[in-house]
């Protein structure tokens, strides 16, 4: 038999009808053929390899968060239930990013057949990126390099990604040759070692940066902010770009030692003074927004509804440094100060621009002076300005402390933007108050879907150490005539995830250590 | 974490309770439910764990687990086995959260009578398979020549109905639909021969799937005359090949008649666990390697929808057990008879190069032609991705294949394949053929913990 296999299956798309021959020699033959062809399979020859991974200096996880790593990552891939009752079991989605954080710090590798479900849960979700790519590391990107669908990390900035920074002829190839994205994270990276560095880095170039470059670029000067940006900062008040020049008078007069700051005590001093007759502060609201104060970033078109002078007002005095009130007032402490009567209607006006003046300078004494003691429970909720942003200036133990009080006193239906500025696992305090105060919203007939955004703030910032104090809360308590109707075992549930989820971060925390 | 140090041998961990799931929703919903605060009245003893869930009703779930099985009971009504509450109480004994049962009067009533009514059914299954008389075995063996004629009546229906199909050409077998293709598969599956039949609904879907089909066609139907052929002259071939053939076309062996022949018993390591569901039914392969003896076998067990098909063997473990093969030309499946002790981890597989692992499916491929691939293990290979088809090569040398893509999920294996090597060599377990390799399980260089590539 010295047909070809071409010539067999040319016969047998034709047919042996109109070919010749029979069926069964046909079939004889190409079965024959076929056996052979099989049994004579050859090797192909070798594409071109992928370099090698670089070597991963990390110690590999421990067995038990591998295991967990790979449920948390599973849970993700199968998308995760919405809506607005979750049942009993912890929502592991939420718990990813705080794992990954975790692992990061411990300085463990990722074990690398978990790669592909961290990349892609990287890809999926931005907010996971950092610390996903962090933890990924050099295998991480070697993988990524090979498959267009995790470009990402190689634009994201990781470790690994952007040169060592102590090496200036890589650093000032990417910064004249890199995306945008890998610009950015060089910057952050180089302004976090070397403030004075980053900043030759950004002026070299920066008349040639697109505009909307440029505000980005200009923002990351907020770390490291010191009088040595100054300079820069003054010369980027001539921007092209109102947002540019915006940017940069913000940046100058949260720094109480700059030029800008000093013009705008200036002027603050002639709109505010004291009164000795009248015994309070009087207040001379600008007439004008002249060039002068345009320059200093003071816009001068207020929003619809707001009158143009008390605008203006607010925007002077909010950048004027706050040392100035101290030496206005005779050498009065920020409580004394604030408690000073204000004539006419200003009062409002000018406690709102010192918290912004105390947030955009970090001044603790003067946020702890607007915020006051914890209101008691019989005053109406009233603080000035934006309680949450006041306590992110204070010290970790003074905010948490200062919440617990406040719902203490006042529930938790106004706290919620509070918690999410406290620092996490949330103090003692803190979490005994809010168990608390979920408790008094159970029996007092209201349902647990009100409270949701606090209960996930709970299940993922409370210390997981305080589970136990939950735990009673878990059992279905028999109904009485003042709760709503099958409440209880929405609330049993709900303190159930709780509990559940505050046992599981311990042992994943655990798993980590 | 002092605890996981004092564990005693035979727990499992989280890994081989969540490879029992009858699928990703369970496995989820078990892994949620595993937290200590929806369970109380937990207990072990033996190879005994139950506990009670609190569900969204008011009656808690009552979930039972023998690990001895392993079998699983529960109160809830949910039809998968085992279920979410069963999965979460074996999670929870896994992490050790299940302490063991005061001693004797510990067990619960509804936990022994549970045990009870399987062991019941499980010497009521023993005996009916064993208590076979003289008279049924007549009736049988009348039974088995009745099949055996209609199913050579089928292959000599088949063959002329390929003749038909040879003799006006394939070139309008595509235009014809399934119409034909359907038609003679139902004929063989009257003829009891489903072997047969599913080749048949294969050439089928072949027509006209693009490419190069025609020759692709050719190819099994040549195949299928051959097989056929082989049936209606059984009694010519040589014992192995006969007993492939049958096999082939559809008879299927008695495992406990094959356990009760000749076993194989060596230290067994679980090479591979594949599970591909097909309408109602879920097909299992897992793959052993003898360490002793070299020899590679297959098991094959099924489940009904939404049911896990058993054993679930943990790949990586070593079993010291006995093996019945079925009787072939190139034996490879078989059964799995008694354990000789508590499997414990395996070690890696020794592994070939590229150009030897080709020739054994060669050789395998001499013996019976209507084999597709056939189980190998690679040594020091590396896989190379590539956007038109992936290789896996060999590290020293120039020899590779071409990777099998395909299949759900086969993509994320890959990259877990690729991810493990790291462009290092690593040795590859899967199934090498005509068509190039299908990697099921990696392990990468000195490490000995596997990587399965197709969960």
């Amino acid at each position: 038999m010295t047909t070809t296999w071409a010539e067999l299956v040319g016969t047998a798309l034709l047919g042996t009808g109109r070919r010749g021959g029979t069926p069964e020699e046909l079939l004889d033959a190409a079965a024959l053929a076929v056996a052979r062809r099989r049994a004579g399979v050859r090797t192909a020859a070798a594409g071109a390899r992928p370099a090698t991974a670089p070597h991963d200096p990390r110690p590999p996880l421990p067995e038990a968060a591998r295991r967990r790593l790979s449920l948390l990552l599973a849970d993700r891939s199968a998308g995760g239930g919405g809506g607005s009752r979750r049942g009993a079991a912890p929502n592991l989605a939420e718990l990813l990013p705080q794992w990954l954080a975790e692992a990061d710090a411990r300085g463990w590798a990722a074990p690398p057949e978990l790669l592909p479900a961290l990349l892609d849960a990287a890809r999926a979700r931005t907010d996971l990126r950092p610390d996903a790519l962090a933890l990924a590391g050099p295998r991480g990107l070697w993988l990524a390099e090979l498959n267009a669908d995790w470009r990402f990390a190689l634009r994201a900035g990781a470790p690994g990604v952007v040169p060592d920074t102590g090496d200036p002829g890589a650093v000032r190839t990417l910064w004249e040759e890199g995306l945008f994205a890998e610009r950015v994270a060089l910057l952050a990276r180089l302004r976090a070692r070397d403030p004075v560095q980053a900043l030759e880095l950004l002026r070299s170039g920066w008349a040639a940066e697109r505009a909307e470059d440029r505000l980005m670029f200009l923002d990351s000067l907020r770390e490291g902010l010191s009088l040595q940006d100054e300079p820069f900062l003054e010369q980027a008040l001539a921007d092209r770009s109102r947002n540019v020049r915006a940017t940069a008078a913000e940046l100058l007069s949260a720094l109480p030692g700059s030029a800008l700051a000093a013009r705008m005590a200036a002027r603050a001093r002639t709109c505010v003074a004291w009164d000795p007759t009248a015994g309070r502060i009087g207040v001379e609201a600008p007439y004008e927004c002249d060039a002068a104060m345009e320059r200093d970033g003071v816009v001068a078109i207020p929003p619809a509804g707001r009158g143009e002078r008390s605008w203006w007002f607010g925007q002077v005095v909010d950048a004027a440094p706050l040392a100035t009130w101290r030496e206005r007032f005779g050498g009065r402490t920020p409580e004394e100060v604030i408690a000073l009567p204000v004539a006419d209607d200003w009062q409002a006006d000018l406690h709102a621009a010192w918290c912004r003046a105390a947030v955009r300078q970090g001044d603790a004494s003067w946020a702890r002076a607007l915020l006051g003691p914890a209101p008691a429970p019989s005053t109406a909720v009233s603080p000035v300005g934006d309680p949450a942003k006041l306590l992110s200036i204070l010290p970790a133990p003074e905010r948490a402390e200062w919440v617990a009080r406040f719902i203490a006193a006042h529930g938790l239906s106004e706290a919620f933007q509070m918690l999410a500025v406290c620092a996490v696992p949330w103090a003692e305090p803190l979490g005994a108050a809010v168990v608390d105060a979920l408790d008094i919203a159970r029996d007092a007939g209201s349902y647990p879907w009100s409270f949701s955004g606090v209960m996930g703030l709970a299940e993922r910032c409370m210390d997981p150490a305080e589970a136990d104090r939950a735990a009673p809360l878990a059992a279905v308590p028999a109904e009485s005539a003042d709760t709503s109707p099958g409440a209880g075992a929405y609330w049993a549930e709900a303190f159930q995830r709780l509990v559940g989820t505050l046992r599981l971060r311990a042992t994943m925390l655990a798993e980590l250590a | 974490m002092d605890g996981m140090d004092g564990q005693r041998t035979e727990r499992w961990t989280a890994d081989q309770v969540l490879a029992l799931a009858p699928d990703t929703s369970s496995r989820e919903a078990g892994a949620g439910l595993a937290a200590a605060a929806h369970w109380s009245g937990t207990g072990s003893s033996g190879t005994a764990v139950w506990g009670s869930c609190a569900g969204s009703g008011g009656t808690p779930y009552q979930a039972v687990a023998d690990t001895a099985g392993p079998a699983f009971g529960c109160s809830c009504p949910s039809r998968k086995v085992p279920c979410k509450h069963a999965l979460a109480l074996l999670l929870l004994w896994a992490g050790g959260e299940v302490g063991p049962a005061a001693h004797g009067g510990g067990r619960p009533d509804w936990v022994t009578e549970w045990l009870d009514a399987r062991r019941a059914r499980e010497e009521g299954t023993e005996r009916g398979e064993r208590g076979t008389s003289g008279g049924d075995r007549e009736a049988a063996r009348r039974r088995a020549e009745r099949r055996a004629g209609r199913v050579a009546a089928g292959a000599t229906e088949l063959e002329r109905r390929l003749a038909d199909l040879l003799r006006g050409g394939l070139a309008g077998a595509d235009r014809e639909g399934y119409g034909w293709w359907e038609e003679t598969a139902a004929r063989m599956v009257d003829a009891q021969a489903p072997g047969l039949a599913s080749r048949v609904r294969e050439l089928g879907a072949l027509a006209g799937s693009g490419g190069d089909w025609p020759s692709r066609l050719l190819e099994e139907t040549a195949l299928l005359h051959l097989l056929a052929r082989g049936c209606l002259r059984q009694e010519a071939l040589p014992g192995p090949l006969a007993a492939t053939v049958r096999s082939r076309v559809g008879f299927t062996v008695d495992s406990a008649e094959l356990l009760a022949g000749p076993t194989v018993r060596d230290r067994w390591l679980v090479l591979a666990r594949h599970d591909t569901a097909e309408d109602r039914l879920t097909t299992r392969r897992t793959w052993l390697y003898g360490e002793a003896g070299g020899r590679t076998a297959l098991l094959l067990s099924f489940g009904a929808a939404g049911r896990a098909p058993e054993p679930a063997l943990q790949v990586g473990l070593g079993l010291d057990a006995e093996l019945a093969f079925h009787p072939a030309a190139r034996p490879l499946r078989a059964v799995l008879g008694p354990g000789h002790s508590a499997p414990l981890p395996g070690r890696v597989p020794p592994g070939v190069p590229v150009a030897a692992a080709l020739d054994r499916y060669a050789r395998a491929v001499a013996g019976d032609p209507w084999l597709d691939a056939w189980p190998v293990v690679l040594a020091s290979v590396v896989p190379i991705p590539g956007g038109a088809g992936w290789q896996v090569a060999d590290a020293d040398g120039s020899d590779a294949v071409p990777v099998v893509a395909g299949g759900a999920g086969a993509g994320a294996g890959l990259w877990r394949l690729a991810a493990v090597s790291g462009g290092h060599p690593v040795t590859v377990f899967g199934e090498l053929g005509h068509q190039g390799f299908r990697p099921f399980t990696a392990w990468a260089g000195t490490d000995t913990e596997p990587v399965p590539l197709t969960v």
